[in-house]
């Protein structure tokens, strides 16, 4: 067989972090290579240094496609050779129709009219080829998440694709819609065209690649020829998540007490498709100075399960049962939470969690201005007098309260938040994403800020894509997978195999089994 | 990375790092400036400068309302026609009805805070824009007030009415000539007051370790203040005194400078415009911030439909057309952000006093409107543009 591309030595880093390190990436005409590691392992960075994203010369290394070296400006460029790539987000305009989406870039015209019977004829032949019925005047608006999918597909088809990426095509699919779209990939091989899969589902990566190629850390650090061995799981994750523990974490002898708060047959649905349940009624529980850690994949449903506990702050139709402190309570409004004793440090800080215009004391007292005011007047030197104290006490390096809380780096910007949530007094904190996108000498501050929190006696959640933060800081560790957990470790029992394996089977295992692992 | 935003050692760095907060001001003055050389000293003659107060209290008396409501990132273009509306409602109720000048002035009110609560409740709780409410609400109420009015001019208001505009407050010690001691008097105690709360605000910093501006600098500045304040006070009292209007005015500014700055609930709304979602992530109910904020906006329409009325001694159908501009330019003009979040109580009225000042010098000076609109127009650009460039620096 012949390559159809050949990626040789790339290299890419983003200020001084090393996203790929001489990776070597091999496709063959009618291949579908899949291409798995875990979050930020680099699969999207190579795919961006393939498509043109990153243009030549902003990273090393070289890239030949046809047999001949390709210096990619833009995204034109690549599509320009057949190179197309299905982003997770679909890039589809909602409110305009199937043909119109197709032939958006490059309609068929005559003198700059668009002429619609070849737009309509066309189309119909895409979707033919993608196996779908509907009319191309349909709107996009009315396709289901897999439709639209294949309506993306009819797209690259129409582009006369040579090489497809997807990059997880069936994160939000079901079943039936999963197996359609790679029913369509294996049919497209047949006629020349070599496909991408980036995946995380590993059934169906076993399914239909011909070789499967592990992303890890910015290396290649396997690659399996399905059609000469045989696919195993293990050897997949263990390539996967297979790496030193390069942070360390500061100790903690946890002094774990009564339950401080507990959810029972949490229910959530999607606030747009509100027949579509995200969370499926899930138990959960921290107890007083435990940290209690949620891994799982982008997707699995960990933010919105947080966030919809949060006073319900997230999602609609939701339904179970919380207690606080062995209490019941009925969070119905986000200060309902924090009165309750809730805080939810989000994992979107610029977006969600601070006012970045508004200096570092506004951003530390919005959530509790009652404490530094009376009768509604707030008392600018009691408040300027707290704010300074968790500026001391978090070590929050700013030029004085008064800096704008947008110039402050990354891992300072999240000591603001914490601050805030901290100055609420809370039973629990639930930490989504707490070291993203922070250096490693604050990510190290901030888990000493965590093991505080719990000495202290509070409950700590903490929802995290790394895992051996997980495995560093918490007591516990709670797998979900499609929103449900699908596995419970204590600190002693979990391991980056265990908890991969346990998202990656999607099974749901028998939580009585777990349960009894948990407490002896 | 950061270095630049630190204050700079010494008094030239204290003046350069807040320039930008005197240089409205300074604008203001450089255009008074402009117009009093150019008119011959026409525009500070005290029957004009009592005149140039009530001929813009109540854009001033809105840019208030308008100011929050910019702040929390909506707009509204209804309160012209809002004003209109509610001084035909006066009116219909003292001229038609005979119903007593109190009773109507509060029904006036309510009239004008059921408006902001029936706009406010689409925006805030629907997610309506408001730019396209409000401009609902413009046509609707000038529709109204024409049709409430029968396409006709109703006055005269009963004396008492009038007085709200064309009256001024009663003076303790007659006979002293052509001066009016009260004002004066009024004048400069209010100059001392806000010099001793400014030093007492400053000491109390100091004692907390916090970075004051130089002391000549702020000795200079209170110097400053103090004269320009008992200077107006001055040429006021050399014309009739104190209008009763500037009194409300002046209380209004307070109370929004006094809340903006210093309440729970102004710092939620300035939090609301500057990231929605992390404020109602903290707790901070943005909805029924946003509704009271448009119901605020009512009731100064409505004050300003009343004053405005008052002024007239009638009320017309066309009243009030046109004011929204005059307001919302106001307001960016004194350095609001059209992005929300950003806007200071001082800036929108000293931009409030801009558009006042230019209006009434260029008449003085016999420019046309047709040209007096397009210069308008300019310096709202200008300005505008000044204080982008200047943040991007």
């Amino acid at each position: 067989m012949t390559a159809i591309l050949e990626m040789r030595g790339v290299s890419k880093s983003f200020a001084g972090v090393q996203a790929l390190r001489d990776v070597n990436f091999t496709v063959e005409v009618g291949q579908i290579h899949a291409l798995v590691g875990e979050n930020g392992a680099g699969k999207s960075t190579l795919m961006k240094v393939l498509s043109g994203v990153y243009p030549y010369g902003d990273y090393e290394g070289s890239i030949i496609f046809d047999g001949e070296e390709r210096r990619f400006r833009d995204v034109n460029d690549s599509e320009a050779l057949g190179i197309i790539i299905i982003h997770q987000e679909l890039a589809l305009i909602p409110l305009m129709s199937i043909a119109e989406n197709i032939f958006l870039s490059h309609p068929p015209s005559r003198l700059g009219v668009i002429d619609r019977d070849t737009v309509y004829r066309r189309t119909q032949e895409l979707l033919a080829q993608v196996g779908l019925t509907e009319m191309p005047d349909t709107l996009v608006t009315d396709l289901g998440v897999g439709k639209q999918q294949l309506v993306e597909i009819a797209k690259a088809l129409s582009k006369r694709v040579r090489l497809l990426i997807l990059d997880e095509p069936t994160a939000s699919l079901n079943e039936n819609d999963s197996a359609a779209l790679l029913d369509r990939l294996l049919a497209f091989r047949t006629q020349g065209i070599a496909s991408i899969l980036i995946s995380h589902k590993l059934s169906e990566v076993a399914r239909v690649a011909d070789r499967i190629t592990v992303l890890r850390d910015g290396r290649t650090v396997d690659s399996i020829d399905c059609r000469a061995e045989p696919v195993e799981e293990d050897r997949i994750i263990r390539s996967m998540v297979n790496r030193d523990l390069a942070h360390r974490f500061p100790q903690r002898t946890a002094t774990i007490g009564q339950p401080v708060f507990a959810v029972q047959d949490w229910t959530v649905h999607h606030p747009l498709h509100r027949d579509r349940r995200v969370i499926k009624g899930v138990d959960f529980e921290v107890r007083r100075g435990e940290v209690v850690g949620i891994a799982g994949l982008m997707g699995a449903g960990r933010t919105e399960f947080a966030m919809s506990l949060f006073g319900r702050a997230w999602g609609e139709r939701i339904s179970g049962r919380i207690w606080l402190d062995r209490r019941e309570v009925n969070l119905s409004s986000v200060a309902a939470a924090i009165d309750a004793g809730l805080a939810y440090v989000t994992e979107d800080r610029k977006q969600l969690g601070l006012i970045l215009d508004a200096d570092v004391r506004k951003n530390i007292t919005l959530a509790s201005l009652d404490r530094v005011a009376r009768q509604g007047m707030i008392d600018d030197m009691s408040e300027l007098r707290v704010a300074s104290e968790y500026r001391n006490r978090m070590r929050i390096r700013c030029s004085d309260v008064y800096q704008e809380t947008g110039q402050l780096s990354g891992g300072n910007q999240q000591k603001v938040v914490l601050s805030k949530w901290l100055m609420t007094d809370p039973k629990v904190l639930i930490l989504d994403e707490p070291t993203r996108g922070i250096d490693v000498g604050a990510k190290y501050e901030i888990y000493c800020i965590i093991n505080e929190l719990a000495e202290a006696g509070k409950g700590v959640v903490m929802i995290s894509s790394e895992m051996p933060e997980l495995l560093g800081v918490c007591d516990r560790i709670c797998v979900m997978n499609d929103g449900a957990f699908v596995g419970e470790f204590t600190a002693a029992e979990a391991t980056q195999e265990r908890i991969m394996r346990a998202i990656m089977r999607n099974k749901k295992i028998d939580k009585k089994v777990l349960q009894g692992d948990l407490r002896p | 990375m950061t270095d630049k935003t630190v204050a700079l050692p010494g008094h030239t760095g204290f003046i350069k790092n807040n320039l930008r907060s005197y240089g409205m001001l300074l604008s203001l003055f450089a255009i008074m400036l402009f117009f009093q050389v150019m008119t011959d000293g026409t525009l500070l003659q005290p029957l004009n400068l009592t005149n140039l107060v009530l001929q813009n209290s109540y854009i001033v008396i809105m840019a208030l309302g308008m100011l929050l409501i910019i702040v929390t990132g909506h707009i509204d273009l209804s309160v012209g026609s809002v004003a209109g509306f509610v001084g035909a409602v006066a009116a219909v109720l003292m001229v038609r009805y005979h119903v007593a000048y109190p009773l109507a002035f509060i029904a006036c009110l309510l009239v004008g805070a059921l408006i902001g609560a029936a706009q406010g409740y689409w925006i805030a709780y629907f997610k309506i824009p408001s730019f396209i409410v409000t401009l609902a609400g413009m046509l609707v109420f000038k529709g109204l007030a024409l049709a409430i009015l029968a396409g006709q001019s109703v006055g005269p208001f009963p004396p008492t009415f009038q007085k709200l505009s064309s009256g001024f407050i009663p003076e303790l010690f007659p006979g002293a000539g052509t001066l009016y001691p009260t004002s004066l008097l009024i004048g400069a105690v209010l100059a001392v007051a806000l010099v001793y709360t400014s030093a007492k605000s400053r000491a109390r910093q100091a004692s907390h370790g916090i970075e004051v501006e130089p002391f000549g600098f702020f000795v200079a500045k209170s110097a400053v203040l103090f004269a320009v304040i008992v200077f107006f006070a001055g040429l006021i009292a050399s014309h009739r005194g104190l209008p009763n209007v500037l009194v409300i005015m002046t209380a209004l500014i307070a109370l929004y400078g006094f809340v903006t700055t210093r309440t729970v609930i102004g710092r939620h709304i300035y939090a609301i415009g500057g990231n929605a979602r992390a404020a109602s992530l903290s707790g901070i109910k943005t909805e029924r911030l946003t509704f009271l904020t448009f119901v605020n906006m009512g009731v100064l329409a409505a004050l300003a439909g009343l004053v405005f009325a008052a002024r007239l001694n009638t009320a017309t159908p066309k009243a009030g057309a046109g004011f929204e501009l005059d307001v919302i330019a106001a307001c960016f003009i004194g350095g609001a952000s059209a992005y929300g979040g950003v806007g200071k109580v001082g800036g929108a009225v000293i931009g409030a006093m801009i558009m006042g000042v230019m209006n009434n010098g260029m008449s003085i000076l016999g420019i046309g409107i047709d040209y007096q609109q397009v210069i308008k127009g300019l310096v709202l650009l200008g300005a505008v543009c000044l204080d982008v460039y200047n943040q991007r620096r």
